[in-house]
């Protein structure tokens, strides 16, 4: 009997949790569709940046298009698919879901994208992944980024206060004890009977200011001062020729990355096409603006001003901010693709000006200084898997620029 | 391993210890310093000041403040266009009647670059000096800019009306009714199908072709000998033995980068595979093919014919066949020995001739026949298209022209006013014509003499095509959008034919009933036409034919020979000759070709008559660093004033003249350069010749005249063995034959170079980069200095600047004449100089891992990177030019001025005005006055190549990153890569030990004997490796 009843008990649980375990499915099928291996949702990562899904959606919040936190929960998988692939065919096939989502966001058009059904599928996995594990702010990195500044080689600035003070203090009082001396030493020699007329003269002697300030020691120091601090303007001067530093010249249209780079987030590579590929970033084409800007804000007298490029033909003519001397080669994919620096290094906060500012220097002294301090990123780049192994058996410090020839002349000038 | 000991020299000067020549070579700088630009005294300290007064005010004003400068993005940018990233497409470069598959390079839509395709089974990627300069003729200034009717401008929609009118009239009348439309061989298909709807619509039209430097007498030859008129395809590939009669085939003759192509391949040579072609040849001039062979005969013209037929005879009597009359061509050395070696090799030899006689020719295929050839080294079944005019048709159409029978003449892009040998005739006879019509780029010499002219695009800005050989078409795309309001000559054809197509649907339709239907692979129109232009190429196969040799047609030839030559004459004989970079002087105001110094003579911006040194000595005449005579040279009743330049090699009772000069209607640049030799083109057999072989005479007339050569320049100061060579016999016992191997004597014994060192050495553990250059492969044709000078924007300086010694090229190529006999007095100088051996070098920067420039440049201005480039920074530089004084290798070339936006130097067209500007390399600076410049290895092209492996986290793939010299060189003579990939094609040429951890450069370890580094004794240890140069040649006793 006892045998029965386990066996029925079992039964009974077994029933339970599949009964559990599919209704489960049936209310989550889309989400647990979507798969969560690391692999997927970094080449879902990937593929998210590289065709920009960003410029208009999130996933956490509504940008252009609608957020996309929960959308395999909202729409069936296979709906997905051929909106992303053609929105406009979904639309014209008469799919409620799709017209409805359609003059929702003001029948802005989803471009038709040339994407494979997993591709599509590892973006919703990197979508989900975000969604579930929101990522945690990088107060962290910074903070250690600071301390590691400040734990350079040297001295650091606190104690060097303290030891001017300290020799500051020691020269009064060293000051004060001189005085103190010629005051006893004039007194025992006033004192003292049988001195000569000239001895007298000089110990009676009285301090005169203007002989002072007339002698030639004290106009030879001063007009060494004068000099050195006119010359050091100068030469200081003279590196300044042609460093715009700050320069924010008034733009054609008042174009804010305040608002495109800060509060919608558009990547910049959206607009900036050639940063991954090629030497210039490029200032968009107005057919670029004019992606968003069909519909958006057309009322704009800023945006009137694309329409009216498009009509006259004549192409927008920026003011250069960057200007680079010819004869230094700077090529934005090596830095961008290759290095993965932020636009934010040598830009500044770009996406909090209203209007853009040249942040950095642009000198030699400053990419220099740059190729010297910044280690590569090597990682899972197989130009760079031989270097690094070479470069860590002889040193303890990551690679550098500096260290393969980052500082060479012919990397920049030719 | 014994010390060569030849005696190599560069120019007659060297040879003859010139007093001053060594004078000139021994200062440091030969040019006169200081340069005053104002020719008066020099400056002193009060303008020195007054200038450092106005440089330090100058300096303050421009830092108050920056200009404006303008960022312009595209309006709506291409989708295939990316600022800064350049797009290759591939296209067809035609000059008259040649044409080569190019690819070529673009940035923002300029094209900046062309390279040849190596998707092409005939050129295989190589390209020359004329194909490369063409992208400068691209932003020639002096084009045309619309259509022109009687010298001023119109439009397009009058001329058409006009001429359509006339074309009508003409036809209609019932006397004197002629059209006659006058080209150069037409190579595109299409082309000549639009020809042929307008010859269509006006019957009394006929289409003459001929061609400036005519092959008649091929197309004619074969006629006789087969009864089909072609230019058979050759491959030299094949070949053990190859004689060629006065056939420039490296240098000019009928495709010469296919040639040296196929050439080369038989010239290379390693360890494994010790065996190489020998190459007879016997010419009047030294040509570039000349001065490569293995034995080179000196040979009068008049001595080709009988040459020719003993050659016949000495084979026919081996293969027993009748023997011909045809003359004596007396005792020609190495003749016998010739004929023994080709019947030896039957099957796989190869005799050519640059004879335009068709008896001549007629021979030369009979012997071919005999040896069995046909099938083997010469293939029928693709017959060639270049060079098919018709000099019998041309002279007829001046005859016709002059009785009026002709109304109308329309000259088809070509200009025989100027390069045909009926110029004079045509110049007067031209006004009898009521219709003349040009299609010239611009105002030439006959487009000058028409009524209307309408001229054609670009070969950059046309769609076209061209078929090269039977079955093998290359297309043409344009690569940038026409320039000017010209139009495509075919669709001017068809719209005066009443057509209103335009060219490129033409040229379409024409691709799929053509072509299209002719292949089974590709289904689709689309798919085949974008494909074809992918590639730029599409073959689809020969046809079947077969020829049988007219043995009948020998003797008929060889009486004719007998007839026209007469050897015994002791007149002497005139050569015309073309330059391999100036061609036929179509391209005559391309400077970069003008600058080119000739692979032989090393003169730049010139022609001459070329003696030899016994005539010289005969009209006592001495030259010395270009420092001639002009001559009076008188041919039948004309005469004219020329320079000559005494040229080791030229046969006794000969001068040579070359073609393409003297142009007078070129535009700037190349305008009354150099004399124009084409009057002097004469007829024999109905062909034209370039042999000129009685009543010529040469009269000094005392006048002097600098020729500007390199030759001399830049010199070793008599430094031996920079050429190392061997023979091959040698060779085949000893890999290291011919291989100098230096000693320094330090404490007492004698140690290698290498032991003894200032430097403490470099070790790179990225890229080790360095190049070999294959002497035994150089033709010395030149094709990568033009390379050089469009990749890195170097500027032209002008022939008085050439004379100054301040020419500019990164690279160039050394030309070394070797005697085995010594030079004591004029006798023997005489004698060394009669028939030298020749030796090209090319020389650049060595990139020395122990850089002598290095060390004493006191701003630090060129210094080492650690990849094995030595690096010059142009804004670093001050100008001390001690690191040229260093230089052992003499490379480093000083910006003596401001070469751009300078009008004292206008004919250097890329950089003095707005359309030359656009040919320049984006990614090269241009450089200021007061800097120095040398060869950076291409470092602009290492740096992209790196980049693009960096983008997808790769290494570079060897042969991804290729040099500009590297990859013009038709013969695959450099190889350029990185020593530290071990699977690298140069890691392998060099059989170098795979790096080991800690090794130095200097340290390597290079297994190929043939491998030596030029001045190895100074142990500056070079990135650079030449190879020993090997002769085919039996050593001769005398040097036992």
């Amino acid at each position: 009997m006892v045998a029965k009843t386990t066996i029925v008990r079992y039964a009974t649980a077994f029933f339970l949790v599949c009964c559990f375990v599919f209704s489960g499915k049936q209310v989550f099928a889309q989400r647990d569709a979507v798969p969560t291996d690391p692999e997927i949702i970094s080449q879902g990562e990937q593929l998210f940046n590289e065709y920009q899904c960003n410029t208009c959606h999130k996933v956490d919040s509504k940008l252009v298009g609608p957020a996309l936190a929960g959308v395999y929960d909202r729409r069936d998988l296979e709906w997905i698919y051929s909106w992303v692939k053609n929105s406009q065919a979904l639309i014209a096939s008469g799919d409620p879901q799709a017209t409805a989502l359609y003059n929702e966001f003001n029948q802005l058009v989803m471009a038709p994208y040339d994407l494979e059904d997993e591709q599509i599928l590892s973006i919703l996995a990197y979508v989900r992944d975000v969604e579930e594990n929101p990522p945690m702010p990088e107060v962290a990195a910074t903070g250690d980024g600071a301390a590691a500044g400040g734990d350079g080689s040297g001295i650091p600035s606190s104690y060097l206060n303290i030891i001017v003070a300290a020799l500051v203090v020691v020269l009064i009082l060293i000051l004060v004890v001189l005085v103190i001396i010629i005051g006893v030493l004039k007194k025992y020699l006033q004192d003292k009977e049988g001195l000569d007329e000239a001895d007298k003269d000089v110990v009676n002697e009285k301090f005169s200011f203007s002989a002072f300030v007339k002698s030639p020691t004290v106009i030879g120091i001063i007009t060494f001062l004068v000099i050195a601090l006119a010359a050091k303007n100068v030469i200081d001067g003279l590196y300044t020729i042609g460093v715009q530093q700050g320069y924010q010249p008034e733009q054609p249209i008042a174009f804010s990355h305040k608002i495109h780079a800060g509060e919608y987030e558009i990547a910049c590579q959206y607009c900036h096409t050639g940063v991954e590929i090629g030497k210039s970033a490029n200032i968009p084409s107005v057919n670029i603006c004019m992606n968003c800007h069909s519909q958006i804000k057309t009322d704009s007298p800023e945006i009137q001003k694309l329409y009216a490029a498009q009509e006259s033909g004549k192409p927008i003519e920026w003011v250069r901010i960057h200007n680079l001397p010819d004869l230094a080669y700077f090529n934005h994919s090596q830095h961008v693709k290759v290095g993965g620096i932020e636009c934010q290094t040598c830009h500044g906060e770009i996406q909090e000006m209203e209007v853009v500012k040249q942040h950095a220097p642009l000198t030699m002294g400053w990419c220099i200084d740059c190729h010297r301090n910044t280690s590569l990123n090597t990682q899972g780049n197989g130009y760079y898997d031989k270097l690094v192994e070479l470069h860590n058996k002889t040193s303890g410090t990551p690679m550098n620029v500096e260290d393969i020839g980052g500082l060479e002349c012919a990397k920049c000038h030719y | 391993m014994k010390e060569n000991q030849k005696t190599y020299w560069k120019g007659i000067e060297q040879l003859s210890n010139d007093a001053d020549f060594v004078k000139k070579n021994e200062s440091e700088f030969p040019e006169y310093l200081p340069i005053s630009e104002t020719g008066g005294e020099s400056s002193n300290r009060r303008d020195f000041l007054k200038l450092m007064g106005f440089g330090i005010a100058a300096a303050s004003l421009a830092a108050c403040e920056a200009p404006v400068r303008k960022a312009i993005p595209y309006l709506n940018k291409p989708v295939d266009v990316d600022p800064s990233v350049p797009n290759y497409y591939a296209s067809t470069y035609v000059n008259g009647g040649d044409a080569v598959s190019v690819v070529v390079k673009t940035r923002e839509g300029r094209p900046i670059k062309v390279e040849g395709n190596k998707y092409s089974s005939i050129t295989k990627g190589g390209s020359s000096a004329q194909v490369e300069a063409s992208v400068l003729s691209l932003y020639d200034k002096e084009r045309l800019v619309g259509p022109m009717k009687d010298g001023a401008e119109t439009d397009w929609a009058t001329l058409d009306k006009e001429v359509t009118s006339q074309l009508n009239k003409i036809a209609a009348q019932a006397q004197g009714s002629g059209i006659r439309i006058v080209s150069n061989t037409v190579l595109s298909p299409t082309t000549k199908k639009a020809v042929g709807e307008f010859i269509a619509k006006y019957p009394t039209a006929e289409h003459i072709t001929y061609d400036p430097i005519s092959s008649y007498g091929i197309t004619e030859g074969n006629r006789r000998s087969f009864g089909a008129a072609m230019i058979p395809s050759y491959d030299f590939s094949k070949v053990k033995t190859v004689v060629s009669v006065g056939a420039d085939f490296l240098g000019t003759w009928i495709s010469p980068i296919e040639f040296s192509k196929q050439f080369a391949q038989t010239r290379k040579i390693n360890e494994h595979h010790r065996e190489m072609s020998r190459h007879y040849q016997f010419e009047s001039n030294l040509s570039l093919t000349g001065s490569n062979a293995d034995y080179r005969t000196p040979i009068l013209p008049s001595q080709v014919g009988p040459l020719v037929a003993a050659m016949y005879n000495a084979i026919a009597a081996k293969a027993g066949q009748a023997k011909v009359s045809g003359g004596n061509a007396g005792d020609v050395a190495h003749l016998t020995a010739a004929a023994n070696e080709l019947w030896a090799n039957r099957g796989k030899s190869l005799v050519v001739c640059g004879s335009n006689d068709p008896a001549v020719q007629v021979l030369i295929n009979g012997i071919n026949t005999m040896l069995g050839n046909y099938g083997t080294t010469i293939d029928t079944t693709a017959p060639v298209n270049y060079r098919q005019g018709d000099d019998m048709a041309m002279s007829n159409f001046v005859k016709d022209l002059n009785s009026g029978r002709v109304a109308a003449v329309i000259f088809l892009n070509c200009n025989p006013l100027y390069n045909s040998a009926e110029a004079s005739a045509l110049t007067a006879a031209l006004a009898k014509a009521s219709l003349t019509v040009s299609t010239s780029d611009r105002m030439d010499e006959t487009a000058a003499a028409v009524k209307y002219v309408a001229p054609d695009h670009h070969y950059l800005e046309q769609w076209n095509d061209a078929e090269l050989r039977e079955g093998h078409l290359s297309l043409s795309q344009p690569s940038i959008a026409p320039l000017f309001s010209t139009r495509q000559t075919p669709e001017s054809f068809l719209k005066w034919a009443g057509q209103t197509v335009e060219y490129y649907t033409y040229l379409q339709n024409n691709w799929k009933e053509s072509y299209f239907t002719q292949q089974s692979e590709i289904s689709s129109f689309q798919t085949f036409w974008d494909k074809a232009l992918y590639d730029g190429i599409v073959e689809l196969g020969g046809s079947e034919k077969a020829f049988t040799y007219d043995f009948a047609a020998a003797s008929v030839a060889a009486t004719s020979i007998g007839q026209n030559y007469k050897t015994q004459g002791s007149g002497l004989q005139l050569a015309l000759y073309q330059k391999s970079g100036m061609g036929d002087g179509s391209q005559a105001n391309n400077p970069w070709l003008q600058e080119m110094s000739d692979p032989i003579s090393k003169a730049t911006w010139d022609n001459y008559l070329t003696i030899s040194l016994a005539m010289a000595n005969e009209l006592g005449i001495k030259m010395t660093e270009g420092e001639t005579q002009l001559v009076n040279l008188m041919v039948g009743d004309q005469s004219i004033e020329v320079p000559v330049l005494v040229q080791p090699g030229q046969a006794p009772g000969t001068v040579g003249l070359a073609v393409g000069y003297g142009r007078t209607k070129a535009g700037k640049v190349g305008n009354g350069v150099g004399v124009n030799a084409y009057p002097f083109i004469t007829k024999l057999n109905g062909a034209n010749t370039m042999d000129v072989l009685a009543g010529v005479s040469v009269t000094t007339t005392g006048k002097a005249y600098r020729i500007a050569q390199t030759q001399t320049h830049q010199t070793y100061m008599g430094r031996e063995n920079v050429i190392q060579e061997a023979t091959l016999d040698e060779y085949k016992k000893d890999a290291g034959a011919g291989r100098w191997h230096p000693h320094i004597y330090k404490e007492g014994e004698f140690v290698k170079p290498s032991k003894i060192t200032l430097w403490s050495g470099h070790e790179y553990n990225n890229h080790h980069w360095a190049m070999t250059i294959d002497m035994n492969s150089c033709t010395g044709c030149s094709a990568c200095t033009v390379a050089c000078q469009a990749e890195n924007n170097i500027p032209v300086v002008g022939k008085e600047e050439v004379l100054n010694r301040r020419e500019m090229a990164w690279i160039r190529i050394d030309r070394y004449y070797s005697a085995a006999n010594p030079a004591g007095n004029k006798k023997e100088l005489e004698e060394a100089a009669a028939n030298p051996e020749v030796t090209f070098q090319p020389m650049m920067c060595q990139h020395c891992n122990n850089a002598p420039c290095e060390t004493v440049c006191p701003v630090a201005a060129t210094t080492h990177s650690t990849e094995g480039l030595n690096q010059m920074t142009y804004n670093r530089c001050i100008g001390t030019r001690y690191c040229a004084n260093n230089c052992p290798y003499k490379v480093r070339r000083f910006n003596w001025f401001k070469y751009h936006d300078n009008t004292q130097f206008d004919k250097n067209l890329s950089m003095n005005n707005d359309l030359g500007k656009m040919v320049l390399n984006p990614d090269v600076t241009v450089r200021a006055r007061g800097v120095m410049e040398k060869c950076s290895m291409c470092v602009q092209r290492i740096q992209s190549g790196k980049l693009a492996a960096k983008r997808e986290g790769r290494r570079p793939v060897d042969g991804e990153i290729n040099m500009a010299c590297e990859s013009a060189c038709p013969s695959d003579a450099i190889t350029f890569g990185d020593l530290n990939d071990p699977k690298s094609k140069i890691s392998q040429l060099l059989q170098i030990e795979e790096k080991k951890e800690g090794e130095k450069a200097t340290e390597r370890v290079v297994n190929e004997e043939r491998a030596y580094h030029v001045l190895e004794e100074l142990n500056v240890n070079p990135n650079i490796w030449y190879m020993t140069k090997i002769r085919n040649k039996v050593k001769e006793s005398t040097e036992a």
